[in-house]
């Protein structure tokens, strides 16, 4: 991901910030410039509470490159609480312990880099909730 | 709108074609496609291809494959939808015939995958999901589906068991298709023990990396009569888009873009989903084909994988689907895979194929799709 | 006008790897390290983990403690000897992700296991100076230690973040004083491009770290005029957990002034996140009026000591965000050597 591209989206990345269209109320992850439902054109960005849980999961085992050291890891499709989902890595969990509906919460971690040379890319992971 | 039926089609053996450059791929296919339909030229083309830049690192296809077919100066199109570039490609060429723009008009698909690395060939499949909210965060295509997966078997208790059965019958399928990639059959044990690919799939639920092509010719109805097999008739075509992330769908059990472009044939067509008599669809991967069976209703949601374990997909079933072998036997070179299920068909119909006959094959569905689901083609095509 | 702590949090990565079993691998006495290291365990972080992702969790616990609007705050410092990048600050990621950019100053620090103080020591001197409404100081750190090498057993991950601020209605500790020794000590070092640390053995004991704690807890308590006694809390750095037991004890700190903040025996040494991390565990339990003493220790060498006193308000916020005990103790993982290594970065992969 070339510099630009990644600082484009660091409200997204590094603060989770979305928009609520101000016409029907849709949450969007990232923002948009147009509302499907509606068609409106305006929208206020807001962060997302970190708390969701998960829609759905799997375990990756055979990864793209640039995640190779990662495997195996936990990948997920999280509802978050703000009423929008996104796809999330899950750390810190047990394969074992994520079932569908699990409670997560969004930790600050770092996605991949570009080699040991070129930049680091930070995003957030999904966490299990434990009491 | 003039109506428009397929005259000929063409595909070689598909597997990994080391000997054959990108080029000679697509002329082979679409030479035989010529031939087939007994034309002395072609008025304008449409090939589908995923990216022959990044598995060959060469753009400007439509016009070298013009060139390369020996058709200089013709209106030649790249046509580009992830792995529906194919059907994408079928459909420009259908609505070029049946607006009377052009009267003979081929419709090709093809990819070359294998001179670049696994893991090249897996970051260009990628660019089919979507980058930045699912790709950056170590989302594969078999990791998108296997999400799909554990959703459909979380609300309908789908089995593992049934995911597999689907590779096993095409699998089944395939071994009577002297054209697919993979030609021995397996069993259900042998695909959940196969290597793991992203919980639940394993490798043998997945399609494989393929080299090759297809391609069909397609004319004005009225003229079919005047070549050698007469001609198949289009009667429906459909094409839908939806979100290209996966998280941003309402159901994660269904896909959507199938379901629009397959009510758009149907209408089209005038037909209902229990009036098909076979289907081509579009397996990447043993949870897809189930998914799909259900969204262009073939199945009530939730029953697609018992309706595999019972057989009613098989070739002797109450919708035959995949007779070809799928994606998952017969290969899937990604641009070429839409235009050979209509290969597929095309030859079904004409009552052409074999052990994988099926009886009375005379209406044909062929759902072809993008991604995760987001864009899908269908055709609808029925014997004259 | 009094200045202090309005916010403070720690964050530490789940996963523990065993004294025992790095000593397996290099075949050395397991018991015998963790008699003279006071040490059963230490924190690793994961391949996603690293100094700036466990500063902004750290940073948000403080944030949800102080209850302020990130931002007001002017200056946001880590200190660290492992920051990511040799030149682009840890500080920049941090500030964009909690919401701090773009009024703010930034600057990293690095003084090997004193830098978070020092991150400390700036901002609560830019508040009390009045350059700025609140300062966000870290100690944090993923350090590495040499395959076998004593080090090895202790060189652990974490991070502590405090906000200083001049709020009287949101103060949780005031800083009563502060005082910094320092000389050029050369007990433990890291050249540029190398990438384990270099350490002078026993030199690193007696004429660096003892020393210059002493001189600085000596020189702090001579500048507010206090004793030992008057405080209910102490902590100093813990390489391990031995050295504050003694340092302590050669000051006049009791056993049970120091046993709160001592928190290398489960965790490891977190470098420039160790005394904080003591810092953030006292704070989680310290009752209005306490009176905290912390000392850091940069092996170089240097060490900032702070005299704090606890104020009403921390008993209305510690339950805000995450206590660091129980991050200690809860939900960790325990490692082989093989996927420690494999984290900390130590087998040599494909084109290295």
């Amino acid at each position: 991901m070339p510099p630009s591209s990644a600082w484009r989206h660091y409200p997204q990345r590094y603060r989770l910030e979305a928009a609520r269209c101000t016409g029907c109320g849709k949450v969007f992850f990232p923002p948009r410039l147009v509302c499907d439902k509606c068609g409106s054109r305006k929208s206020e960005v807001f962060r997302l509470k970190p708390f969701g849980t998960l829609a759905t999961y799997t375990v990756i085992r055979t990864p793209s490159e640039r995640f190779s050291l990662e495997a195996p890891f936990a990948l997920g499709i999280v509802n978050m609480e703000d009423g929008v989902r996104l796809t999330a890595q899950i750390a810190d969990a047990s394969f074992d312990e994520l079932e569908v509906g699990m409670p997560v919460k969004l930790e600050f971690r770092r996605l991949y880099s570009e080699g040991d040379a070129g930049t680091i890319h930070y995003g957030h992971k999904a966490v299990p909730v434990r009491d | 709108m003039r109506d428009v039926a397929v005259i000929g089609v063409g595909m070689q053996k598909w597997g990994e074609l080391w000997e054959k450059s990108l080029r000679d791929i697509y002329v082979e296919a679409a030479l035989l496609a010529i031939d087939d339909a007994g034309v002395d030229h072609i008025d304008s083309m449409y090939v589908g291809c995923m990216s022959s830049g990044l598995f060959t690192y060469q753009e400007h296809i439509g016009s070298v494959l013009a060139d390369y077919l020996g058709q200089r100066f013709i209106p030649s199109t790249r046509v580009e939808s992830a792995c529906a570039a194919g059907g994408l490609a079928f459909r420009l060429a259908y609505i070029e015939v049946a607006s009377g723009v052009s009267d003979i008009v081929m419709a090709g698909g093809v990819e070359k995958m294998t001179d670049v690395s696994g893991s090249e060939a897996t970051n260009a499949l990628a660019t089919a999901a979507d980058v930045d909210w699912e790709g950056v965060h170590g989302a594969t295509f078999p990791g998108l589906y296997a999400m799909m997966a554990v959703a459909h078997m979380h609300r309908y208790k789908t089995t593992r068991e049934q995911l597999a059965m689907v590779a096993v019958k095409n699998h089944r399928n395939g071994a009577k298709n002297p054209r697919a990639q993979f030609r021995m059959e397996i069993d259900v044990e042998a695909v959940i023990n196969s290597v793991k690919v992203a919980d639940p799939l394993n490798i043998l639920d997945c399609s494989p990396i393929t080299d090759g092509a297809a391609a069909a010719v397609l004319v004005p109805a009225e003229m079919a009569g005047k070549f050698n097999k007469g001609g198949v008739k289009v009667i429906g075509s459909g094409h839908a888009t939806d979100t290209i992330a996966l998280h941003a769908r309402e159901d994660l059990t269904t896909i959507r873009a199938a379901t629009e472009a397959a009510k758009r044939a149907y209408e089209m067509a005038g037909l209902k989903p229990e009036q098909i008599d076979l289907a081509e669809v579009h397996d990447c991967f043993t949870i897809a084909e189930i998914v799909v069976n259900e969204s262009i209703g073939f199945f009530e949601p939730g029953q697609g994988g018992p309706a595999v374990e019972a057989g009613a997909t098989d070739i002797g079933g109450s919708i035959p689907v995949n007779c070809s072998g799928g994606l998952k036997s017969k290969g899937h070179p990604v641009g070429a895979t839409g235009v050979a299920q209509i290969v597929e068909l095309v030859e079904q119909i004409r009552g052409e194929s074999g052990p994988r006959q099926v009886e009375n094959a005379r209406v044909g569905l062929a759902q072809n799709m993008g991604g995760s689901g987001g864009s899908s083609v269908v055709h609808i095509l029925e014997g004259m | 006008m009094a200045v202090g702590i309005i916010g403070y949090g720690a964050h530490l990565p789940r996963r523990r790897i065993k004294v025992e079993e790095i000593a397996r691998v290099w075949g050395a006495d397991a018991p015998s390290y963790k008699k003279g290291l006071e040490l059963i365990q230490k924190s690793v972080p994961a391949a996603d983990e690293d100094t700036i992702t466990l500063s902004v969790e750290a940073a948000r616990n403080a944030l949800n403690r102080a209850e302020i609007d990130p931002a007001e705050i002017g200056a946001v410092y880590v200190g660290s000897e492992s920051h990511p990048y040799a030149v682009k600050p840890t500080g920049v990621t941090v500030a964009e992700a909690i919401g701090a950019t773009p009024d703010c100053h930034c600057a990293d620090f690095e003084f090997a296991c004193k830098a978070g103080s020092e991150g400390m020591f700036v901002a609560y001197g830019l508040v009390k100076a009045g350059l700025i409404k609140y300062g966000l100081g870290i100690g944090a750190d993923t350090s590495q230690g040499a395959p076998g090498d004593a080090l090895e057993y202790s060189a652990a991950a974490g991070a502590a973040a405090f906000i200083m601020g001049a709020d009287d209605d949101k103060m949780l500790a005031t800083v009563d004083e502060t005082y910094s020794f320092m000389t050029d000590t050369p007990d433990f070092w890291r050249r540029e491009h190398k990438f384990y640390p270099e350490h002078g053995g026993r030199f690193t004991g007696e004429p660096a770290y003892f020393r210059t704690t002493v001189g600085a807890v000596k020189g702090i308590l001579e500048k507010a005029g206090m004793k030992p006694e008057d405080f209910k809390f102490a902590v100093f750095h813990q390489p391990n957990g031995k050295f504050p037991k003694r340092v302590g004890k050669k000051l006049g700190f009791s056993f049970e002034q120091i046993d709160v903040g001592r928190v290398v025996p489960k965790l490891g040494n977190t470098y420039s996140g160790a005394s904080p991390i003591g810092l953030t565990a006292i704070l989680d339990v310290a009752e209005p009026g306490d009176r905290i003493m912390m000392c850091s220790y940069g092996s170089g060498a240097g060490s900032d000591a702070f005299i704090f006193t606890v104020r009403e308000r921390i008993r209305e916020v510690r339950d805000l965000a995450p206590k660091t005990y129980p991050q200690i103790d809860e939900n960790v993982v325990q490692l082989g050597y093989g996927e420690y290594a494999k984290f900390r970065h130590k087998i040599k992969m494909r084109g290295e």
